[in-house]
């Protein structure tokens, strides 16, 4: 499966994101979500002077964890493992794979349930699963959909959003065979409680991820709104919790300006429904619970983004997707059209980093560089630097990012020389800019640099005269 | 895996000494800030929760088992599970009598295992897993004198099957609850397990109105919960819900179809 090693075919985000363009029902359903999303993220930080305060203390609390991130794994690892949490590291998403087959044979399992795991997507965790043996079945209700589809989620806090009532009411009748045609949101919804609750009551293992782990405590924080990650995390009789190794924070005191933000940003909630905090399996004398708890910490690239000073503002990420929400590119195209686990914002300049310049080396330049993921950033990530940066890796041979320099190309390097040149020297920005005030319109809209940017934009109409000839008859004089 | 384990450490280590970060202090003033007049935390409180469907019932120390019981029989509910080892749980007991005459004494804590939750296992299971009316039309009147109660008194695995199928609701204690969010505070124990709040279709928790706290983070200070986290500690701030089918609110998805909070003032 998730084999990310050498360099891969490029990802044609371009195409994908044509055929997005073109599909009026794909743009009205995310055009209403996100429109949605934004007006209620928007109440929620009405008061500006709260935003900001709350900001610069969860991007404050981010930066520390960050500051002392090897020491707070440790921290970690050993209060997890004195509260009976058993800790596993995985520098690939194929070492983690083959920790959690580990577990599943060991445990004999046949079912396992999962709730909303982000780094299990990064995993290929389901399809790994089903090709041994074990049905792994999403217990967040969107991304059950999503799986009945076959598809992959397309906004990472709302997977489903791509659809409307009525495609997934055909898609219910399509896949289950109790279901009947009724296109109503509480009708399916209560359709996929009952066959869920049943997988709840039977499966072996429960999955689920993590929003926040507390190195003072050994504490794992999930936020959730249907039950599900409780459902995972309580009722199966193994629990294994996955967290990218940036999921840290130092104390327990950190996690209330996080889980402040999160829903806040992302859906306009001031809290989610739960927010489930679990600092150990089923301990002698309860009589619920988990008995084994597993944690999966993976690097699978993150070391590396770790290691770059302006790079590693990425890692503070806590995944509301709030950048997606207000993305001018996202909104438009959705979540598919990057084909990768992160879409949006934040995937342009996570994915690249993960797996490589040469396979992603289009998702930075998805971009406007508009800004509007930057301020909305509950923790103040610089999305646009970071994006201009990874730009630059991706046509600079060297070794600051996986694959820098996959698409450095001779003919850029040329222009860019030449246009060096033309402006370092007066004569030759004068000869230059004479010929296209006087050819510029004779050119041909086909030619090869031209015909990309002239495919979709109208040329431009060069002026008959430069701005120096028209400075200079106003009396201005040259430097 | 020890060896992913040191080599990601050690790269960290690298990458950090390498470039180390100064993080700028985390002032929690804005935590600090948000505050309430006493008077104001409960209303805030009830406004935030139901404006996620949670319904509120007011009671005092003497009649909340009372108020549960009358509340369940209205909505057509049969069946209770409770924690029979706390002081909410012993007074329940206490004050559901007089008893049906099936019940007879297999409520009571004390007696534990044997009774309890097998005597049960003869009444029949509804066949649909949401046995009462949401919000439904008031059942016949003698259907109020049957709220069976169920004690949780013993391993999940030992009755999975009745806990996810045959039981309209559950009832568990609070730590209080928290005026910024609208929350309730649960810590479950061992004579209070997890699945009391869960699974069954209906929630019933008891608030008590002296413990509200402005905020989250207030509550975990000034109860020092860093020097001891449970198994499980949780907010709880609704019944469980979904956005997931085109943005409209479901409730019910997987956890309670219900949130009921009683007020003991």
């Amino acid at each position: 499966m998730a084999e990310h090693h050498g360099t891969e075919a490029p990802v044609n985000f371009a195409a994908a994101s044509k055929a997005a363009l073109l599909d009026p029902q794909l743009r009205g359903n995310f055009r209403r979500a996100m429109d949605g999303l934004m007006t209620k993220r928007a109440v929620q930080f009405a008061d500006a002077k709260e935003w900001h305060d709350m900001r610069a203390l969860a991007a404050s609390v981010r930066l520390r964890a960050l500051s002392k991130l090897p020491e707070l794994l440790e921290k970690l690892e050993a209060n997890c493992t004195r509260n009976g949490i058993q800790v596993h590291w995985a520098s690939t998403t194929d070492e983690a794979n083959a920790i959690v087959l580990d577990i599943m044979k060991r445990v004999d399992a046949k079912l396992a349930v999962k709730g909303k795991s982000m780094v299990t997507e990064e995993m290929h965790l389901n399809a790994f699963l089903e090709e041994h043996g074990i049905e792994a079945l999403e217990a967040d209700l969107g991304e059950y959909i999503v799986q009945l589809d076959g598809t992959m989620p397309s906004h990472i806090i709302m997977p489903a959003i791509h659809l409307n009532t009525k495609q997934i009411a055909h898609l219910f009748k399509r896949k289950i065979k109790e279901a009947e045609s009724i296109e109503d949101a509480a009708y399916l919804t209560g359709l996929a409680r009952r066959i869920l609750r049943q997988k709840f009551m039977n499966a072996d293992v429960g999955m689920s991820g993590v929003n926040a782990a507390v190195a003072e405590t050994g504490t794992l924080c999930l936020i959730e709104n249907e039950g599900n990650g409780r459902m995972c995390t309580t009722v199966p009789p193994v629990h294994i919790a996955f967290m990218g190794l940036e999921k840290v924070v130092e104390t327990l005191e950190d996690v209330p300006p996080v889980i402040s933000l999160l829903p806040r940003s992302a859906t306009g909630q001031p809290i989610t429904t739960y927010v489930n905090m679990i600092t150990s399996p089923r301990k002698e004398g309860e009589l619920d619970g988990p008995r084994e708890i597993h944690l999966v910490i993976l690097d699978n690239g993150r070391s590396s983004v770790y290691a770059d000073a302006e790079l590693r503002d990425t890692l503070r990420c806590i995944r509301c997707g709030a950048c997606m929400n207000h993305c001018p590119v996202y909104t438009k195209v959705g979540g598919h059209a990057y084909e990768a686990p992160y879409p949006g914002p934040i995937g342009k300049i996570l994915v690249p980093q993960m797996e490589g310049l040469a396979k992603r080396g289009e998702m930075p330049h998805a971009c406007t560089m508009c800004n509007a993921c930057v301020e909305i950033c509950p923790v103040k990530i610089p999305i646009v630097e970071i994006m201009g940066r990874l730009r630059v890796e991706a046509v600079r041979p060297g070794d600051a990012v996986k694959d820098s320099g996959a698409q450095a190309s001779k003919t850029e390097a040329m222009v860019w020389k030449g246009w060096a040149a033309m402006n370092a020297s007066p004569m030759a920005y004068k000869i230059a800019t004479m010929a296209m005030s006087k050819l510029g319109n004779a050119a041909p809209t086909g030619l090869p640099l031209l015909k990309e940017w002239t495919s979709v934009r109208t040329k431009p109409r060069f002026a008959s005269r430069t701005l120096h000839d028209l400075a200079r008859e106003k009396g201005i004089p040259d430097v | 895996m020890s060896d992913a384990r040191s080599a990601i450490l050690a790269k960290l280590r690298a990458s950090r000494d390498a470039h180390p970060i100064t993080p700028p202090p985390s002032d929690t003033t804005v935590l600090a800030d948000k505050r309430w007049a006493p008077e104001e935390r409960l209303p805030r409180i009830r406004r935030l929760m139901e404006a996620v469907h949670t319904e509120f019932l007011d009671a005092t120390e003497a009649d909340w088992p009372a108020v549960v019981r009358e509340f369940l029989a209205r909505e057509g509910a049969t069946t209770l599970l409770y924690a029979p080892g706390t002081p909410d749980g012993k007074t329940l007991a206490a004050a559901t009598s007089p008893l049906p005459p099936r019940e007879r004494e297999g409520t009571h804590a004390e007696h534990g295992e044997g009774e309890g939750l097998s005597e049960h296992d003869s009444n029949p299971t509804p066949d649909s897993p949401s046995p009462f009316p949401l919000r439904g039309p008031l059942p016949s009147p003698g259907a109020g004198e049957g709220v069976h109660l169920i004690p949780y008194d013993r391993p999940v695995e030992t009755f999975k099957e009745q806990l996810f199928e045959g039981i309209d609701a559950g009832l568990t204690s609070t730590l209080g609850a928290i005026a910024e969010t609208g929350s309730l505070i649960l810590w479950p124990s061992a004579q209070e397990p997890r699945l009391l709040s869960l699974v069954p279709h209906i929630h019933v928790a008891l608030l008590r109105a002296d413990a509200l706290y402005d905020t989250f983070w207030q509550a975990m200070r000034d109860n020092r919960w860093a020097e001891g986290m449970p198994t499980n500690a949780l907010l709880v701030s609704g019944p469980s819900k979904t956005a997931d089918i085109e943005q409209t609110l479901a409730y019910g998805v997987h956890g309670p179809k219900r949130l009921i909070v009683v007020v003991i003032a």
